[in-house]
């Protein structure tokens, strides 16, 4: 049944790219409705104000100008305040303190760009005009911008029902055990360790055109969506806006997402709501200045951590304390990110008996913080690989012995943190990328390199993530709001050619090859006469979309699941007109064939008998068409060794990856090219987070970086060439043993570079990002130490 | 409101614009000329990269009313027959992922080849990656864009 050409494994290049390449791709701002109408929003300038008046009279009198609105009106017409889908309960079983978001702040606003209101126009420039001219009264009060200070006695509250902002704290593992483990250590690393706050950048701004049809009460709404019958189930049964099916949701090309497109934001429901109020369609476009404070910012964690070590260098025990700053609201799975995706991975690859991680997320005058690229597991990695190098330092040991001494090497591998690893080989991981490395041969090039004055590094990380979110009974049980499976159709046209209906959602990562890749493997099938159908809620039933690099280990398992049942009709629907048994049909070159025998029928008079149904099986159904539902029964945990080799200018701090190696294990692997783009992708992020990208607010909540001229985006000189490799093993959680690959990069990649610069300046005190200035001071803080001695 | 002539793609086209209405607007709202993105307001991200008598110029800093006269190609007019070279070579190199930034990348790829060619200059990957300061990818780490320009290069 195996097609080389185009099957599983196979390079093949993508069938979405000529669109894309010819400049005819359909992203939602080239989406023109008739008699569309723009809205602008008017957004306070305030991180912390009460809202006293709104004065709309000066933009109302603007020719132009349909109409201006406000959260009062929003509230009014009963829209539903937004939600935060998972429920995640202090350790004293109290709830998580969420305070009250409305799309438009009626009362105060708590972080700057928070919107009071919307200004419909029939030109975008005028929009933007008007919302200048709508005066807003605020009074502004004290700002809490950083989560350590918005924990201190006396720090401005900013809700009501979370007193000191605290929204949680929570904990995982046994604190008994840990502290028992630790005191029994003979080394204890300690550390500090921030995860600078990012923001995910999706080169395609947010977007959305919301239209109302008055006859049928109905809504349509393209938008930038990573998930868009999430988002029609959020707005229909949370901000109630339209029941579902009076709601089409279309997220046609989306340019990116990396998290945050996953959300269901305040404009997208307010562009809905007005569209009704002013019977326009209503358009709105983030300019990139917008984006900055309003998509969901990512990571921002500050933690302390302490490793215990036997005389052998067995880990002992394993305690951290992590402030999660969460923003001014709750974002949809802001909650989950700091906890179930983050704290559950703090084993990392090594075998820890006693763990305990607490975690206190906190509320701050600051864009919400949700998943990005990695969500949590990026954290956890950094945390734990910056730990492990560390150590490794502090014991005079080589940092892969270090490791490699504590790796988990038995299957299925319970974690103190409620994780069962399902599989892998972190010696392989380990071995192949240090041989591509050529680790044996960094000793001559640290020298070469100081010849010419530069100081050249080496780090590693070993990460473990976990993808493929997840049983649904399982987070269920852990507080999430909804399921996640996901769902498929198969259906067979009477010609023979195939489409499949998914619930994933491509936006960059080639869903369109890869998903037609499994079909044509399946059934033997040019590639050609595959079609997906993704991101429209009127095309596809249902569907959890695309994030947490579950398209593969849960999308592709449901289209699996429908395959197993379409080839079980074209089996009987064979054996009943060649006259032989099931048991003796094979699929093969596009036919259906009795073995054996020079009896086949074509495909596509299979797909035709089943719609003429002239001649089918007593008591069959006609048609060829078949769904599924799949649920998965773990996390895959993708794995790998990451190197990074660096050399740094001691003059100016300047320091430049010269060599970034990765091995991984993604199980089975659908399209390497596809496969070694997602990684490519991700080291990118995960290197812009440790050497460049930061977004800083200062002390009264204003955005430092809030454009392209301030907050560092990875160039393309930035960069190296990377060297990418497998070493798999197969995932046996899903039919096709897939772990998944879209956030390993990311989430791999920060603590080998971090761990890379502290090797080459011998001071192990660096944060990210690793900018010049930051490797500067903290090479000149290693000379006045060594000076000191 | 001003009247312009401009040859876009190859085709005369006359329009009122206003003043201030940017190239790229002007190309995207009054041409429907889509393929030409707009990914930031500070003229860094690159997406919106046309040319202006054959030379790359970002849309989003030029005024419609300020090239009067001017041959303009966009994303769409770039091939002559199915696909130009650095069209090809951005696919043969998964060179895209979400495909936003690429109209950008491909004519900015075409711009310095160009000119590396006329210069009798070698088309390196470092000069790649420095000509490609002006046009920013989140998607793919910059790795199979290179690639692809270098080569385009080959075959232009």
């Amino acid at each position: 049944m195996a097609n080389g050409a185009t099957g599983i494994g196979a390079r093949v290049k993508r069938k979405e790219d000529k669109r894309f390449i010819t400049g005819k791709g359909k992203y939602t701002d080239d989406v023109r409705m008739e008699n569309q109408a723009y809205a602008a929003f008017v957004r306070s300038p305030h991180a912390h104000a009460n809202v006293k008046s709104i004065d709309k009279s000066a933009a109302l009198a603007m020719e132009g100008v349909v109409d201006v609105l406000d959260g009062h009106q929003l509230t009014g017409d009963e829209i539903g305040n937004i939600i935060c889908g998972w429920a995640v309960n202090s350790k004293d079983g109290s709830p998580m303190n969420m305070g009250a978001w409305s799309a438009l702040a009626t009362q105060k606003v708590r972080y700057v760009g928070d919107a009071v209101a919307v200004v419909i126009a029939d030109t975008q420039q005028l929009a933007r005009i008007a919302a200048e001219a709508v005066e807003v009264e605020y009074e502004e009060l004290p700002v809490a911008a950083r989560a350590d200070k918005a924990l201190e006695a006396g720090a401005p509250e900013i809700h009501d029902n979370a007193p000191g902002n605290l929204i949680y704290d929570w904990e995982i593992g046994d604190e008994t055990k840990a502290d028992a483990g630790l005191a029994a250590a003979s080394h204890i690393t300690e550390m500090e360790i921030t995860n600078n706050r990012l923001s995910p950048n999706p080169m395609e701004p947010r977007s959305a055109v919301a239209t109302y049809d008055e006859a049928e009460e109905h809504y349509t709404l393209y938008t930038t969506s990573q998930n868009p019958h999430v988002a029609r189930l959020v707005l229909s049964a949370f901000y109630n806006v339209a029941p579902e099916h009076k709601l089409r949701v279309i997220a046609p090309d989306v340019g990116g997402g990396f998290g945050a497109k996953i959300y269901i934001y305040p404009e997208e429901i307010t562009c809905l709501w007005a569209s009704m109020k002013t019977n326009r369609s209503v358009k709105w476009t983030s300019d990139r200045s917008e984006a900055f404070i309003t998509d969901a910012h990512g990571r921002d964690h500050i933690s302390t951590a302490k490793m215990g070590f036997d005389e052998n260098g067995k880990i002992t025990g394993f305690k951290v304390d992590t402030i999660a700053n969460l923003g001014a609201y709750m974002s949809l799975f802001s909650s989950s990110v700091p906890t179930y995706l983050y704290a559950t991975l703090l084993s990392g690859q090594y075998d820890i008996q006693n763990l305990h991680a607490n975690v206190r997320a906190v509320y701050t005058n600051t864009v919400p913080v949700d998943a990005y690229r990695g969500a949590g597991r990026p954290e956890a990695c950094y945390l734990i690989e910056r730990m492990m190098e560390t150590a490794a330092r502090e014991l005079g040991m080589k940092p892969a012995e270090l490791r490699a001494k504590n790796f988990v090497r038995q299957f299925p591998h319970e974690t103190p943190v409620i994780m069962t690893y399902d599989s892998g080989d972190f010696d392989a991981n380990l071995a192949q990328a240090e041989a591509a490395a050529d680790v044996a041969g960094f000793p001559a090039r640290q020298g070469e390199a100081a010849k010419r004055g530069k100081m050249r590094g080496l780090g590693y990380s070993c990460y473990i993530e976990a993808c493929g979110i997840a049983p649904s009974a399982a987070v269920g049980g852990l507080g999430a709001g909804v399921g996640l499976w996901e769902s498929a159709e198969v259906r067979v046209n009477p010609v023979g050619t195939i489409e499949i209906l998914t619930g994933s959602h491509s936006h960059g990562q080639g869903h369109e090859t890869t998903f037609a890749q499994i079909v044509s493997e399946r059934f033997d099938l040019p590639i050609e006469n595959v079609a997906i159908v993704h991101g429209d809620t009127d095309k596809v039933q249902f569907g959890m979309g695309t994030y947490g690099s579950r398209s593969g280990a849960v999308g592709m398992s449901a289209i699996v699941k429908a395959m197993d049942k379409v080839e079980a009709k074209v089996r009987k629907i064979a054996a009943h007109q060649l006259e032989a048994s099931e048991d003796d049909i094979v699929i093969e070159g596009g036919e259906v064939k009795v073995a054996g025998t020079d009896k086949a029928l074509g495909w596509h008079e299979i797909g035709l008998a089943a719609y003429t149904a002239h001649n089918l099986p007593p008591e069959m159904e006609p048609g060829l068409k078949e769904s599924a539902f799949y649920d998965p029964s773990n996390f895959t945990f993708p794995a790998g060794c990451y190197i990074c080799e660096v050399e740094v200018d001691p003059d100016t701090g300047k320091t430049e990856v010269v060599q970034f190696t990765a091995s991984d294990d993604f199980g089975t692997i659908i399209n390497p090219m596809i496969v070694e783009g997602q990684v490519h992708g991700g080291l990118a992020q995960g290197i812009g987070q440790a050497m460049m990208e930061q977004v800083i607010y200062d002390d009264d909540g204003q955005l430092i970086t809030g454009s392209y001229m301030d907050y560092t985006m990875p160039r393309a000189a930035d960069l190296p060439f990377y060297s990418v490799h497998h070493a798999s093993t197969t995932c046996p959680g899903n039919p096709l043993g897939m772990k998944g690959c879209g956030e390993a990069g990311a989430i791999g990649s920060p603590p080998a570079v971090i761990n890379a610069i502290t090797d080459a300046i011998g001071n192990n005190n660096l944060s990210m990002p690793a900018t010049p200035q930051n490797v500067w001071n903290a090479l000149q803080a290693a000379s006045a130490a060594q000076a000191a001695e | 409101m001003t009247k312009i002539n401009m040859t876009v793609n190859g085709k005369a086209v006359t329009r009122e614009v206003s003043g201030e209405t940017l190239l790229s607007e002007f190309l995207r709202e009054d041409l429907r000329l889509t393929g030409t993105h707009i990914g930031c307001d500070t003229s860094q991200c690159g997406a919106c990269v046309v040319h202006i008598d054959g030379k790359a110029v970002k849309s989003c800093t030029t005024l419609a009313a300020a090239i009067d006269g001017a041959e303009v190609t966009t994303i769409e007019g770039l091939a002559d027959g199915d696909l130009h070279p650095m069209q090809a070579s951005f696919k043969e190199h998964h060179g895209l992922q979400c495909g936003f930034c690429t109209p950008g990348m491909i004519m900015s790829g075409v711009d310095m080849v160009n000119r590396y060619k006329a210069e009798g200059r070698d088309v390196t990957a470092e000069a790649v990656r420095h000509e490609l300061e002006g046009n920013i990818c989140r998607c793919t780490g910059y790795h199979n864009i290179v690639k692809a320009v270098q080569d385009a290069a080959t075959k232009m």
